[in-house]
């Protein structure tokens, strides 16, 4: 089969899967088997940052908000909450809970329990460990003045709230148990979720079933669920072979296409913008690349558009956009950002440009090392992608491809002209995606090192304005002068593909791997 | 016997010793930070803050020598301290796993071994013939192609002609035998059959230098069969080597499984010892070093002992 006539039957698939799925009745009954391709350091959601967690664990907590929907109509619902709304000033959220809402060990989940789970993610006990700490800092008071309320007072404006409310990492635990002993999520999953933790065996696989008790009578349709964490080379072979019907991390264009093309019409691909870019960081702090001349000259020299045509077909980075995942609503207009140096559409007369910015920066003939993870998809293409655009402006560039770990030490330390690095997370957030774009002053993980406070600045006013309308002006001007100065560039954005068993239902694909893994609306057709 | 098995195994103490504070300084040059890469690894933007919280609760914010002085006390009471990365103990993260490489190596042994000794007899016996230039090529195939790759191949081929897979996630042999046996079997084919390739060549070179041997020729002389002058002479003698060859690839088994487990996706001794490495899960890995080493010391014991059992001559004080 031709690459062309796959796209085609995996586009026919992803249509497939949208409209006849939400036409078509539910059916109950059925174990969803499906691959995680890396496995949980820990089972307590706060502890970590992981999809490794999210998609065996979150099937068996709820949480206050939760982010639902596919990729392009993402929205905030309640979970546990019913209701809930924000005072004027931004500075209060009040949460209406659901009554008659059990745990798994069958006590009555109340408001107490919220309380206690976002006091133990802001001020972890000894031996906690909470990976989120930091955004939630804005949270002042936490009030319960009935069982079924809960007031949270902040300390100061902080505009994503509402998303940290949604976290998937916020699983909310019981407050008794947690009395008894704060630990307890990483030696026992217990929550209030559509399913029961049943087995977990280390390096093999997690089984839950369906919590009769779940406070959404008709939910959820699958009778259990099997994980099996395996490696990412193994899934498409998996799935041809039966053992796992889904997996919902991603799969490359290539697994994609070798899928569609072995399976046919067994399989449905569901494809979109991922909340996940990679971002090539300039260490400021090292000549030439604190000289704003020369980074634009090296973001001009990268031909975006172009890139997206060519990896977008054997990568999983495709989309061209700034900070913000393409089509998200943060984004800027595609009209305005080729107005943008290095999102322009002529990519000779970018080059010319960045010739002349080098030239005139005294760098001609600049040679740097791009410091790079051993990373298949997509670090390593991204990398050579970056190298081949520079070569064309003259710049001679080591390609220096390390474990994570070494990695991650050479980024700490500044052991690096460029590095390639990748930023991801739950939702489209400013406050999350400009942290590693802050000055080296406001962020820890600022690894470009510049000390540009106007982007500080900016950072907070948006995160402390209420008005949405304000805060997306805010933020477009907080974008644009970021992508400007270059001291992080984005070179692409991945395109999420998941491909799954035709019989998987229910499930649709939301721009993060770690929201909508609870499982809760997903059925087999069979 | 009794006394040079005890004395055999008390030298196992100093030789583990070594190992553990070898393998203990050494991770440690390395650089890089494994809790950074536990919490950041994803991209998520995790404060300096929280790494240090995370590195207390591990105890890596401890001075070096006090790290090391608890980790051998720990030692002391067979207690190998819990993984950076999970934080279970590192006996039971390797207990869960090495059921499965055992019994991987150990039917890959026997794969080896039923395939090797006759062919390698039937190359010595029809020396220079068909025969052994036949079995010559198929060992010299054995050593050439990867075990992973042939795993591939053999996985793509049940794929191809049965459209099945063998199941994954491991199920104890004496729970569900035919289960166990049909996931385990095509793993310990695909290394078994470079195992056998090597023994194979071992057996016929050893037993064509035993063939030309004085006692062969003294047997011979004295009008015993063929058969059994290859058999009983010749055979038993030629064995020597192949037992030492045996033993070594078997003990190389328990942590050279890497790219076989994760072919077959097996949940095993090689896989969590990648992971370990990738994650600089220090005290997993100083578990894995110690776990490999005793078994290289346990095998070695073991074909000594089987030395004495096959070579009367030998003995051992």
């Amino acid at each position: 089969m031709s690459f062309k006539s796959i796209t085609v039957v995996a586009a026919l698939g992803a249509v497939a899967v949208s409209m006849p799925a939400l036409a078509q009745t539910p059916k109950k009954g059925g174990t969803l088997q499906f691959a995680v391709v890396a496995e949980p350091p820990t089972t307590d959601c706060h502890g970590t940052t992981t999809f490794a967690m999210v998609h065996p664990v979150a099937p068996q907590y709820s949480t206050l908000l939760k982010l639902t929907g596919p990729h392009d109509n993402i929205k905030v619902v309640g979970d546990l909450a019913e209701s809930w709304e924000q005072s004027a000033d931004g500075l209060t959220y009040t949460f209406k809970l659901r009554k008659g809402v059990k745990f798994h060990d069958g006590s009555d989940f109340t408001s107490a329990d919220i309380k206690a789970t976002y006091e133990r993610i802001i001020n972890p006990p000894e031996g906690v460990v909470s990976a989120r700490k930091a955004v939630h800092s804005d949270i002042g008071e936490i009030l319960t003045p009935d069982a079924h309320t809960v007031v949270f007072k902040m300390k100061q404006v902080n505009a994503s709230m509402v998303l940290h409310f949604a976290s998937p990492f916020n699983c909310v635990y019981s407050a008794a148990e947690l009395a008894k002993d704060p630990t307890y999520p990483s030696k026992k999953v217990m929550g209030t979720g559509a399913f029961q933790f049943v087995e977990y065996v280390k390096g093999s696989h997690w089984v839950g079933k369906k919590f009769d008790g779940y406070f959404l009578k008709d939910r959820p349709y699958l009778d259990g669920f099997k994980a099996f964490f395996v490696k990412s080379e193994a899934v498409v072979l998996g799935m041809r072979g039966g053992q796992f019907d889904a997996e919902f991390r991603g799969r490359t264009p290539a697994e994609r296409d070798q899928l569609v093309s072995t399976m046919g019409d067994q399989v449905t691909v569901q494809e979109g913008p991922w909340i996940t870019n990679i971002l090539l960081s300039f260490n400021t702090s090292k000549k030439p690349f604190d000289d704003e001349r020369v980074r634009r000259a090296l973001t001009l020299a990268i031909d975006r558009w172009g890139g997206s045509e060519s990896l977008g077909k054997v990568t999983l980075i495709k989309g061209v956009s700034g900070v913000f995942r393409p089509g998200a609503s943060w984004s800027l207009p595609v009209s305005e950002l080729e107005k943008i140096p290095g999102f322009w559409r002529d990519a000779n007369k970018s080059r010319e440009e960045a010739k002349r910015l080098l030239k005139e920066a005294g760098v001609p003939n600049l040679k740097l090392k791009l410091l790079n993870r051993t990373i298949a998809q997509p670090f390593t293409p991204a990398g050579i992608y970056a190298i081949d655009q520079w070569r064309r402006i003259g710049v001679e560039t080591e390609h220096v491809q390390v474990e994570t770990k070494l990695w991650f030490d050479g980024m700490a330390n500044g052991n690096f002209d460029v590095a390639v690095q990748n930023i991801s997370d739950f939702a489209d957030d400013p406050n999350a995606q400009f942290n590693t774009l802050l000055s080296t002053k406001a962020s820890s993980i600022a690894y470009s090192r510049h000390t540009d406070t106007r982007i500080d600045d900016l950072y907070k006013k948006q995160s402390g304005t209420v008005d949405p309308v304000e805060r997306m002006k805010i933020v477009n001007e907080l974008e644009r002068y970021t992508l400007e100065k270059a001291y992080n560039i984005p070179l692409l954005w991945y395109q999420r593909i998941v491909v799954n068993h035709k019989k998987v239902k229910g499930w649709e694909l939301p721009p993060s791997h770690f929201a909508g893994q609870t499982l809760v609306d997903v059925w087999l057709d069979q | 016997m009794l006394g040079y098995i005890v004395r055999r195994l008390l030298m196992v103490i100093p030789t583990l010793i070594g190992v553990a504070v070898a393998v203990f300084f050494l991770i440690r040059v390395m650089p890089g930070d494994p809790v950074v890469v536990k919490l950041r690894a994803d991209g998520a933007a995790v404060t300096e803050e929280t790494i240090q919280a995370e590195r207390k609760r591990l105890g890596l914010d401890k001075p070096l020598m006090v790290q090391f002085t608890d980790y051998m006390i720990g030692l002391t009471r067979l207690d190998l301290g819990k993984s950076l990365w999970t934080g279970e103990s590192v006996a039971n993260e390797i207990a869960i796993r090495f059921p499965v490489t055992l019994q991987v190596a150990i039917m890959a042994t026997l794969i080896a071994v039923l395939i090797a000794v006759p062919l390698g007899t039937l190359c010595a016996v029809y020396r220079d013939t068909w025969i052994d230039n036949l079995i010559r090529v198929l060992a010299v195939s054995g050593l050439a192609i990867p075990g992973f790759w042939l795993g591939m191949l053999i996985i793509l081929a049940l794929l191809y002609f049965f459209n099945w897979l063998p199941k994954i996630g491991y199920v104890s042999i004496f729970e569900d035998p035919v289960a166990n046996l049909s996931a385990l079997f095509w793993p310990a084919l695909s290394v078994g059959y470079r195992y056998a390739a090597v023994v194979t060549r071992m057996m016929r070179s050893a037993l064509l230098e035993v063939m030309r041997e004085d006692y062969i020729r003294t047997a011979r002389a004295k009008g015993v069969y063929e058969s059994l002058v290859t058999r009983r002479h010749g055979l038993r003698n030629a064995l020597l080597p192949v037992v030492t060859v045996v033993g070594l690839e078997f003990a190389f088994l328990i942590g050279g499984l890497v790219v076989t487990e994760q072919v077959f996706n097996l949940n095993g001794i090689g896989k969590l010892f990648v992971d370990a490495t990738a994650r600089g899960d220090f005290t997993l890995i100083q578990g894995l070093v110690l776990l490999i080493a005793t078994v290289f010391v346990v095998v070695n014991l073991l074909v000594d002992l089987l030395y004495a059992a096959l070579d009367p001559r030998i003995r051992l004080t």
